[in-house]
């Protein structure tokens, strides 16, 4: 999964020659073969890798502290969302909805890696809920619908249907 | 800028290295475990770094990848890389690690588990050349990493093994300024220790019960039910075990007693703690001692173990005194009667005891002397002269609490015998001037009074000897470790084993036929004599340690008498006795109430539990579930009406009632043929899987977690059931009737495991399951043998009884009927003092309950409130001068809440005599 990710990635980015890729241990931590060094080891590694292979920085964010707030939630991606339960799930959305309430993308006012790492990894949690759960986490669904449009970012995996008009209105159900 | 961290934090360990070691500059504000310092999280997050821009942020690893990037260090990638397995790798193996080590006692497994990740951290350090992780000098990923391993590698407890390499480096950055004072602000030199209220508060790892003990793979997300893989093998193997069928030996319910050791069985002695007889038992006392040894030992019953369970009522003491005193009954008419309603509580809640005895009886005295004598001979006694109170004309010695006078440091004229209430100063009874008998106000002399003492000290070498082997081959919980390990500490003293009272049994020295022992010396003995009275064998269960197991179960504020005093009492005796191999200790049970009443909760009472029309196994159920094991639990009527209903009803009961409905309703109530799909092979091993850890658990006597599992295969159950519609697929074609006949047989075999599994928790719901399905009694012993096998009990064509559903909705209002009635205001302790007069009220009664032995944190709580209301009206009323016998009633019952209160704090009203040798 992991790989398709990073080949999505690749494609996003542009990059022309695909990169050389294995796995390692029975989580499937992604590898990459770098011809110019050590092989680099886990998905975010990786990704940032790529983007500074394709010579794209502001997709890690603008300033020192959009970087650092990219690099958090790559962070997340990886040590919370891969590995919730399904109790976590809950938590997880609604913080994050949150979070957005007040936001068009993760960090920053601009398209970055958090924002692709997170759609993919939340995915499918999205894929799971209900319509009108949803509704309930209207600020993620949002922000969810305009990743999955944005040009180039889902290449692996099925859009979600997202309805434009609340069913439900309020929260009695 | 400002930074928010909290003590004994290990992730606080990472930022403090980072912000002193990039000099950049920040307020730091220490704050609360649960302080919400990110808006928008819902737990609580720390550290968490406020940035100028508003934005916060929660990842310690993202705030040192920030301090340093300020600072002009950018990240490399290798950087990136370490953090990242940091992150995903390292932290959970770390967090089950600090969980074990802290809260669980188990350093011990702590290696195995963090074996994974440090190696793999010496492996690429040994390849490396350069001092650091990523180079010459020191960056984000050395300070990250050397904060994750500093709690771990800084304590020596933990035998980590060899990692040479690690271990240089990690020196290496122990040695930077930023990095030691990081550790002394964080740990502030407590080591683990230190770290202990923090790992309280984070969620328990869910990985220790993983089948794969490979810490990086240690996600939680494995043990989610859905998400488990079962591979082929687990399913061949399981479908196997599924047509082995049942054993033809059946199994027999009635015990031939006297039951004794067997030569070639597992022979298993359980106590429970010995109820104090003076009080109606409550629901604290009841899950802390009775009711888990009693689900213990029907478990080991089911496991086919040789086990004799004793319990009875502890009897002796000054609280029955008094109490005899309040009813104007004597001592024994008292235990007469206590000891039958204990009798008849622990019977409403099927504690189903091999025998309840009591502590007065013959063989008590007996067995008390013959041990005292011994430890005589042998030289394990000291005499000592202790100055005492004793009043003349009641012809006793006064306990602190009996006497009041003026305190010799500020000149309160009502000064206890123990303490100043209001300098607050500890008084040693005979320096109280113009001292009073509290019971017929006539003035006290001081008499000197030899007592024994049991030599502590002498014994200790050879205490410490056997603890050291006990604990570690035997199953003792964290808690009961921990206490036993803090009185070892602080040194043993000692103790006085005999006290000037009528109400005990007798000492037998001549030079001290007043007096009796100390009911500490004498109860555990309850436990000989109880079995001596149950068989005249008794000695080849308590003097055969090499053929018998024992197992104690209590409270933990009982946890010093059964693993230091006790034992030293057995071993200075030199008799062969059997010593305790599991001590298994709970927390507290704690009351929550509703939020209209904030200062106090009250408890449930034993008798009571049966007014509320709720049955025996619904209570054992939720006492079950919320077993104070490992830490505090908090008892509720809401959270019991929920889980009562989801549980209960929503969960188990709705799958064992559809399964046996599908029987009855599709296939004549005859259990259809079969025909094993790999679907239906996956369930079996799912279900396999949770019984065996369910008997893993059991073993271990982790009786709320083993009960997790039992709810798991119900939920396994529900869903099979819904993804195959057995229902629509009966009404379909031959192959489909096939396949709605096979999830009906496989699910009320499930059903018919679930019975087995339940009866040490809900026995009668147990044996209803049974009744309904026909099963035969022989699935009872079958399928809990080994490690456990899930057997088809209900063949093809076994025709199964009348089904029904086996539990009741509790409904809101209901169950807020049942909360005003036994929660709050009519118990509150305030309200037991405003009603208390000469005899005591009913429901004040009910605040007089103590714990297992007289000690119960929670109403001392209440109680040293309602001391200190009390206090202030009687300091009001003196001030407003008002009548003479109004103060005097007042003041009264402030004494009467007082001596509550002493008892409630498990602090002996009798005269504490150490304290009179110190003059």
């Amino acid at each position: 999964m992991a790989l398709r990710e990073l080949s999505s990635l690749e494609k996003y980015l542009g990059l022309k020659k695909p990169n050389k890729y294995s796995t390692q241990g029975d989580k499937k931590v992604p590898v990459l073969q770098n011809n110019n060094g050590p092989p680099l080891v886990g998905l975010v590694t990786v990704a940032c890798h790529l983007v500074k292979q394709a010579q794209r920085p502001e997709l890690l964010g603008d300033s020192a502290e959009n970087r650092a707030v990219v690099q958090q939630w790559l962070e997340y991606r990886v040590s919370k969302l891969d590995v919730c339960t399904k109790e976590d799930v809950k938590t997880i959305l609604k913080d994050l909805n949150l979070y957005l309430q007040d936001k068009v993308y993760l960090a920053g006012n601009h398209f970055t890696l958090a924002d692709a790492l997170v759609y993919n990894g939340i995915h499918p949690k999205i894929v799971d809920l209900a319509v009108q759960e949803k509704e309930q986490y209207v600020n993620v669904t949002r922000w969810f619908d305009h990743i999955q449009h944005y040009p180039g970012v889902r290449h692996h995996l099925p859009p979600i249907v997202v309805l434009r008009n609340r069913i439900y209105t309020s929260r009695h159900h | 800028m400002k930074l928010f961290v909290s003590e004994g934090n290990p992730h606080c360990l990472k930022v403090l290295a980072a912000l002193e070691e990039t000099g950049v500059q920040c307020d730091v504000q220490c704050v609360n475990h649960e302080e919400k310092v990110v808006p928008f999280l819902s737990h609580p997050a720390l550290p968490a770094l406020l940035l100028p821009s508003g934005q916060h942020l929660f990842s310690s690893d993202a705030i040192c990848r920030y301090m340093f990037e300020v600072s002009g260090q950018e990240s490399s990638e290798l950087c990136n890389q370490w953090l990242e397995w940091e992150a995903t790798d390292f932290q959970p193996a770390l967090l089950q690690a600090l969980h074990m080590a802290v809260l669980q006692g188990k350093g011990s497994e702590v290696p195995k588990v963090l074996q994974g990740p440090l190696n793999y951290l010496d492996q690429r350090l040994s390849k490396g050349i350069t001092p650091y992780l990523t180079g010459e000098v020191v960056s984000v990923a050395d300070i990250v990493l050397w904060a994750a391993l500093y709690p771990v590698f800084s304590d020596s407890s933990l035998s980590l093994g060899e990692h040479k390499f690690v271990r240089a480096w990690f020196d290496r950055v122990t040695g930077m300024r930023s990095c030691k004072s990081a550790a002394q602000k964080v740990l502030q030199g407590k080591g683990l220790q230190g770290m202990k209220s923090y790992m309280q508060r984070q969620p328990a790892p869910q990985s220790s019960q993983c089948r794969d003990t490979h810490p990086c793979n240690s996600s939680p997300a494995e043990s989610d039910e859905g998400e488990r893989v079962v591979s082929e093998e687990e399913m061949g193997a399981a479908a196997l075990a599924w047509n082995k069928g049942l054993n033809t030996c059946p199994f027999t319910t009635d015990r031939q007693h006297p039951i004794l050791p067997q030569e070639g069985k597992r022979n298993i002695l359980v106590t429970s703690a010995l109820p104090y007889v003076n009080n109606v038992p409550h629901l604290g006392n009841i899950i802390g001692c009775v009711l888990s040894a009693d689900v213990f030992s029907r478990y080991g019953r089911l496991r086919d173990w040789n086990l004799l369970f004793v319990c009875g009522t502890d009897e002796y003491g000054t609280a029955t005194e008094n109490k005899a005193r309040e009813e104007g009954l004597t001592p024994q008419q008292i235990c007469d009667k206590y000891h039958a309603i204990h009798s008849s509580i622990y019977k409403w809640f099927q504690i189903d005891f091999d025998f309840f005895g009591r502590t007065t009886t013959e063989k008590q005295t007996q067995i008390s002397q013959n041990i005292f004598w011994r430890l005589h001979e042998r030289g394990f006694l000291i005499e000592e002269t202790v100055e005492q109170l004793r009043c003349e004309n009641c012809k006793c010695f006064l306990a602190d609490r009996f006497v009041e006078g003026t305190c010799p440091h500020c000149s309160y004229p009502e000064a206890r015998g123990d303490q100043c209430d209001k300098c607050g100063r500890l008084i040693n009874a005979v320096e109280l001037g113009e001292p009073q008998c509290k019971v017929c106000r006539q003035t006290p002399v001081i008499r000197s009074s030899r007592h024994l003492f049991l030599d502590l000290p002498k014994l200790e070498a050879q205490l410490e000897q056997w603890l050291d082997k006990s604990t570690s081959a035997g199953d003792w919980t964290a808690n009961a470790k921990q206490i036993t390990r803090s009185w070892l500490r602080d040194g043993l003293k000692p103790r006085c084993i005999t006290r000037d009272l009528r109400w005990g049994t007798p000492v037998p020295h001549p030079d001290f036929k007043e007096k009796v022992f100390y009911v500490w010396f004498d109860a555990p003995i309850g436990y000989l004599s109880i079995t001596a009275n149950y068989t005249d064998k008794w000695e080849k269960w308590w003097k055969n340690p090499h053929q018998v197991e024992l197992y104690n179960f209590m409270a933990k504020d009982n946890v010093p008498f059964h693993s230091v005093v006790f034992p030293c009492s057995l071993l200075g005796a030199q008799d062969n006795y059997t010593l305790v191999n599991h001590l298994v200790a709970t927390e507290y049970l704690n009351y929550e109430d509703t939020k209209f009443s904030k200062s106090r909760g009250v408890g449930v009472f034993g008798d009571m539990a049966k007014d509320t029309g709720i049955p025996s196994d619904v209570w054992r159920f939720y006492l079950l579930y919320l077993r104070p094991e490992g830490q505090d639990s908090a008892f509720s009527w809401a959270d019991m009406a929920m889980k009562n209903n989801s549980e209960l009803l929503n969960n188990l009961g709705n799958f064992i009632n559809r399964a046996g409905m599908f029987v009855t309703k599709f296939f004549d109530g005859c259990v259809p043929a079969m025909e094993l799909q790999q679907e239906d092979k996956k369930v079996l091993a799912l279900v396999g899987w949770e019984l065996q850890q369910y008997i893993q658990l059991m073993d271990k006597v982790k009786i709320r977690d083993a009960l997790k599992h039992i709810l798991n295969i119900s939920r396994h159950g529900n869903q099979y059931i819904q993804v195959n519609e057995p229902w629509k697929k009966i009404k379909g074609g031959d192959a489909e009737r096939l396949r709605a006949g096979t999830v009906t047989g496989v699910s009320v075999n499930v059903a018919c495991l679930l019975s087995v599994m339940l009866f040490p928790y809900m026995p009668t719901v147990s044996q209803t399951i049974r009744d309904q399905f026909n099963a035969p009694n022989s699935c009872m012993n079958t399928m809990l043998q080994g490690t456990g096998t899930f057997v088809c009990v209900l063949s093809a064509g076994h025709r199964i009884g009348t089904v029904s559903p086996l539990f009741q909705k509790l409904e809101v209002d209901q169950i807020e009927a049942l909360k005003k009635k036994f929660g709050g205001q009519q118990m509150t302790a305030q309200s037991a003092a405003s009603t208390q007069s000469a005899t005591m009220p009913a429901p004040a009664v009910a605040a007089e309950v103590a714990a297992v032995n007289g000690v119960d944190p929670e109403k001392a709580k209440q109680l040293t409130q309602a001391v200190a209301e009390q206090g202030d009206k009687v300091r009001v009323l003196k001030a407003q001068k008002a009548e003479k016998a109004v103060i005097t009633a007042e003041v009264a019952q402030l004494l009467d809440l007082k001596k509550q209160l002493a008892l409630a704090e498990g602090k002996s009203p009798e005269p504490a005599p150490q304290k009179g040798k110190k003059k």
